[in-house]
């Protein structure tokens, strides 16, 4: 597989992909449940290691690309795997599996979060996990932000970003309406900087 | 427009924008069902974030459950759409241009243009999040003690939740 195979490029492997679009479902379904705390993880272990259906190349460049269009990363990823196998069928099929399973679990515990999220233990135990959860995101955005470059221009968008939506509590569509195209025009004219 | 179609639409819009994931939209969807619409209390939308982080798939489940929160069944059904209608259809279109465009330059300016600015909205996320439980702060306390476990140690987030919801019921904070 050269280096510019795309996880989407049909291209002549030695590895195989699913045998059956059963095969596809049945490989995500078990990703989606096993993916406490992400999914990224069981997905590049299972996919990769275990089936062998991506190189390691093949699959953070389909990440990438997951990052380039709206909506959970891995998600998109998955739509782009399945889709890959087993065209629309597959795309559709590989969705199915991923979020099936989870969101049965996740609405069941919305449904008892409705009856008993009110009683004091729970009140207590959420209120822990609400804080904890927060520190996850605040984590995450410190990891990615040390790939930064060490450049006054991305640090003032970031700062800006967070201003616009964390402190004045603007809407989405005004911050990123005024930070986006600035930013991308940015990138587009000055790649470096 | 009736109450579900008009939050429907919300979130289908701010789905459709929302390149670098759902972190990147949430503080949106909390000024929307808490601050604009009043919803959700500010407690509910941490609770059942904190409850989509504990379960199994995808960490964008939890907008689902703000869904259900703010209206019902068919509030958790729109949302579900919201969220993964926009991103089928995107990442097909992704899938059909490709092979052309992955390296372009407009796809280079748009991911490396976008990152800090994502990332921005993201602290953003945390940020909301931390306010809307109004903990004291020994909440702070716990979040910080968990931002430095992620990134210093190899535990499963699961456990860091579980250590939260310990930390809960004990009544450390």
């Amino acid at each position: 597989m050269g280096a510019h195979g795309g996880v989407l490029q049909e291209e002549p492997r030695i590895a195989q992909g699913p045998r059956s679009l059963r095969e596809l479902f049945v490989t995500f379904a078990r990703i989606g449940v096993s993916g406490f705390g992400g999914v990224n993880f069981w997905m590049r272990r299972v996919l990769v290691q275990q089936k062998g259906w991506l190189t390691d190349q093949e699959y953070l460049e389909g990440f990438a690309m997951g990052q380039l269009v709206p909506g959970p990363n891995v998600y998109n990823l998955t739509v782009m795997i399945g889709h890959r196998f087993g065209g629309w069928r597959g795309a559709l099929l590989a969705v199915a599996g991923l979020i099936g399973p989870p969101l049965v679990i996740v609405l069941s515990l919305g449904a008892l979060y409705q009856s008993f999220g009110g009683t004091p233990i729970v009140q207590r135990a959420l209120g822990g996990m609400g804080a904890v959860a927060a520190g996850l995101i605040l984590a995450n955005g410190v990891s990615l932000a040390a790939a930064l470059p060490r450049r006054a221009r991305p640090w003032v968008l970031l700062l800006a970003a967070f201003f616009g939506m964390g402190v004045m509590r603007w809407p989405f569509i005004y911050v990123m309406g005024a930070l986006g195209p600035l930013a991308i025009a940015l990138a587009w004219m000055r790649p470096e900087a | 427009m009736s109450d579900l179609g008009a939050f429907f639409l919300h979130f289908l819009l701010l789905c459709s924008m929302a390149i670098g994931g759902l972190s990147v939209v949430m503080p949106d969807m909390y000024r929307y069902v808490v601050d604009e619409r009043a919803l959700v209390t500010p407690r509910q939308f941490a609770d059942v974030y904190a409850l989509g982080q504990a379960a199994p798939g995808p960490n964008a489940l939890w907008v689902p459950l703000v869904g259900l929160q703010a209206a019902g069944w068919p509030g958790a059904i729109a949302a579900t759409i919201a969220v993964f209608l926009p991103a089928t259809l995107f990442s097909l279109v992704a899938v059909t241009l490709h092979a052309r465009s992955e390296n372009s330059r407009l796809a280079l300016a748009v991911r490396r243009g976008l990152a800090p600015v994502a990332l921005g909205f993201m602290f953003a996320s945390g940020w909301v999040l931390l306010r809307s439980a109004e903990h004291g702060w020994q909440g702070y306390a716990l979040a910080f003690a968990a931002t430095l476990a992620v990134l210093f140690t190899r535990l499963n987030p699961l456990v860091l939740l579980a250590g939260g919801a310990l930390a809960g019921i004990s009544g450390l904070i």
